[in-house]
């Protein structure tokens, strides 16, 4: 069994694969922006992603391993990716 | 018949670390100019080859991007330059497309873009010698098949393939036709699906590494370390200000030494008079003032430009941004407000490294609070002056403590500020962190060297242009009227500069300065450390600066502790510097936001000013 959450929810050392980036709601400028310039970082449907590390205060921002390269967020830009965890 | 080939121009464009200004540099040397693009204060950095063929080619390096849909400046820039929208500019005959060998995903969706622009292209696929090291298969036949585009896979630190790509570039220029740009700003629709076919191309020509990087995981697992890599990190940069400091203080000696020379000399040869007065006391003495400060610029410089080869910055901005957040301010304005301690002038700069216009701004405005090298011979002054040297708590040196107090203060109201800003000015608008964390590579000394030398550069030829017509018309100032016959005061008390600060005074009056400070004051726009010579002037002590002794006991006689205080708070705030006045103006090409700068830097000058004096004063320093 395998559980479908936010990124932002995710904690050190989880990996899956990303199945929805972008918030539905498509009102704001900003939340279509936002999930524009995930897409141009690597963070597309079906990327595989891995948590690296985690901020010191409030376990933010996160490194992730993104495929084959290593990106930074906070983990309020994380919300707006859903990641299916590999079966552990 | 020989007929001389057409001159072409390149850009070259890539993803940011992809080794495109190392390859910048390796295609075209020392023969590059660095300058500002018209209206934009984007750095343009453009250089020349002569080819084998005997045809010039002119070289852009065009600021790193993932996509043409640009965010910050420099990426407008970037886009503008491609499609031939900028201004006074000729859009390239050939683009060339930097990639980084071991990191093509992202790269192959740019190109897609980019192909749609419909300029004569040229892949090249840099840092070629570490994906064969790492095992990494390209079949370039196929890539270059699948994209369209020649491929010449090049090591630009090694300055391997430069000639294969000069000759690939010229015979796109020979047989490569234009076509109309089919370029649109591409939406989320369009991202995934070139996402996509960027990753149909990936899996198809390269098979992944079989010895991939792990180095970089297990060094970040150390500099990453929440509590570890934050210590670190202050390590790192408690060695960089001992550096800044210490290192550099017999380089600014002998800087200091070389310049009261020349004046000497120069005062030797020419006959007394104006211009002896305007050359020596102007032009030399202003112009060295900024000069003494190149060895701390470069020291400060070696050590970011260093730590950016070698991927830390990133990850200094990981570490910081939460700090930086809470108070409004990205994780990437850690840079800027951390050049800002050296100079005020690099750190407004360097604030280019922020996508985002707000919170580029808001560094921006809060850069100038740094405690700059500037203040440093102000603030030794007084300290020395009106601080007993003496042990406090037992251990601690009271004069330290006060000067680390200055610093403190200098940091905080960049806290507070920043936040006030993002409050006032753009109310909950919170910008997107998010960056890549580039492999870590040894740093290229070369390179290194090569990039401090064009800092130094910049920021001599920038400063001079500020500098230079500053210190003229202060000196002008200062100068005339000339004192009448039977003089008893200094001559500049008799000057224009004399008479403003009369006429100031009462204004100043309310936080403990008397006139002979509000003089000081006037030259020391220039720049921080002109108010202690002006001062060592206006208490007619000849050298001030050379005999900071003596003029300390001097003012230890004719101020009282809480005049001396207000003057240090003052000296927190104001923004008693026309460079970074300038600079400021420049980069945010707006004369708005620079007033804003002005007057609330003043204002709270005046407002700490007037509180340290009234305290101080009613707690029997009057």
């Amino acid at each position: 069994m395998t559980d479908t959450i936010k990124l932002s929810q995710a904690r050190r050392g989880d990996r899956g694969v990303i199945v929805q980036v972008g918030a539905h709601c498509h009102h704001q400028a900003d939340a279509v922006e936002l999930e524009r310039r995930l897409l141009e970082l690597g963070f597309v449907e079906g990327a595989h992603v891995e948590l690296l590390h985690e901020g010191l205060f409030g376990r933010d921002p996160i490194a992730m391993k993104v495929d084959d390269m290593r990106v930074a967020l906070r983990r309020h830009e994380a919300e707006s990716l859903m990641i299916q965890l590999d079966a552990a | 018949m020989d007929v001389a080939l057409k001159a072409a121009r390149v850009a070259l464009v890539g993803n940011p670390n992809s080794g495109k200004t190392a390859l910048f540099n390796a295609l075209t040397g020392a023969h590059q100019k660095v300058a500002n693009y018209a209206g934009v204060t984007v750095e343009r950095k453009e250089g020349l080859i002569r080819a084998a063929s005997g045809r010039t080619l002119s070289v852009l390096d065009l600021p790193g991007t993932y996509s043409l849909r640009a965010r910050s400046p420099d990426e407008e820039v970037t886009r503008d330059a491609i499609l031939g929208r900028l201004a006074g500019e000729t859009p390239p005959d050939v683009v060339v497309c930097v990639a980084d060998a071991t990191n093509l995903r992202l790269v192959l969706r740019l190109i897609l873009e980019l192909k749609a622009v419909g300029r004569p292209m040229v892949l090249a696929l840099n840092m070629y010698d570490i994906a064969q090291r790492q095992g990494l298969r390209i079949d370039l036949e196929k890539l270059g098949a699948e994209l369209g585009v020649p491929i010449i896979t090049t090591v630009a630190t090694r300055k391997r393939g430069i000639d294969d790509l000069i000759a690939a570039v010229e015979q796109q220029v020979d047989v490569a036709a234009l076509s109309e740009s089919q370029w649109h700003s591409p939406d989320a629709a369009a991202l995934r699906s070139a996402a996509r076919e960027a990753e149909r191309i990936m899996k198809a020509c390269v098979r992944p590494p079989e010895r991939p990087d792990t180095l970089t995981g297990k060094i970040d697992s150390v500099l990453l370390h929440p509590v570890g890599g934050m210590l670190i990190l202050m390590a790192i940069l408690f060695v960089m200000f001992q550096a800044v400091f210490s290192w550099a203080a017999p380089l600014m000696d002998g800087i200091e030494g070389g310049i009261g020379w020349i004046g000497e000399m120069v005062a030797a040869i020419l006959p007394d008079g104006l211009l002896q007065s305007l050359i020596v006391d102007g032009v030399i003495s202003g112009v060295g003032s900024v000069l003494v400060f190149l060895p701390q610029i470069l020291i400060l410089f070696l050590f970011i430009i260093a730590l950016e080869d070698f991927g830390y910055m990133a990850r200094a901005a990981f570490l910081m941004d939460k700090i930086m957040g809470g108070a409004g301010l990205h994780g990437r304005a850690f840079i800027p407000l951390l050049s800002s301690f050296a100079c005020a002038i690099p750190g407004v700069m360097a604030a280019r490294v922020i996508d985002s216009k707000r919170d580029r701004l808001t560094t921006i405005l809060v850069a100038p609070l740094m405690t700059c090298s500037a203040r440093i011979p102000v603030y030794t002054l007084i300290i020395a002056a009106f601080i007993p040297n003496e042990t406090v708590w037992g251990f601690a040196n009271l004069q330290g403590v006060v000067m680390f107090g200055l610093y403190a203060a200098g940091i905080f109201s960049a806290l507070i500020v920043s936040l006030v800003i993002r409050k006032i000015f753009w109310r909950g608008a919170v910008e997107p962190f998010m960056m890549e964390l580039p492999t870590y590579k040894v740093p290229d000394l070369k390179s290194v060297g090569f990039n401090l030398w064009l800092r130094a550069k910049i920021f001599l030829t920038r400063a001079g242009r500020i500098i230079l017509p500053a210190v003229v018309i202060l000196w002008v100032l200062a100068t005339f009227p000339y004192p009448p016959e039977n003089a008893t005061l200094p001559a500049i008390d008799y000057s224009f500069a004399g008479m403003l600060g009369r006429a100031l005074e009462p204004i100043f009056a309310p936080i403990g300065f008397n006139w002979q400070m509000v003089i000081a004051l006037i030259p020391g726009m220039a720049a921080r450390e002109v108010a202690v010579a002006a001062l060592g002037t206006t208490y007619a002590i000849a050298d001030a600066e050379n005999a900071t002794g003596l003029l300390a006991s001097t003012l230890a006689q004719h101020w009282s502790l809480a005049t001396a205080l207000s003057f240090l708070a003052w000296y927190i705030f104001a923004p008693q510097c026309v460079a970074t006045l300038g600079v400021v103006r420049r980069e945010t090409n707006s004369l708005k936001w620079t007033w804003v700068m002005i007057g609330y830097m003043f204002g709270l000058a005046y407002l700490a000013s007037f509180v340290t004096y009234h305290v101080a004063v009613s707690m029997g320093g009057g």
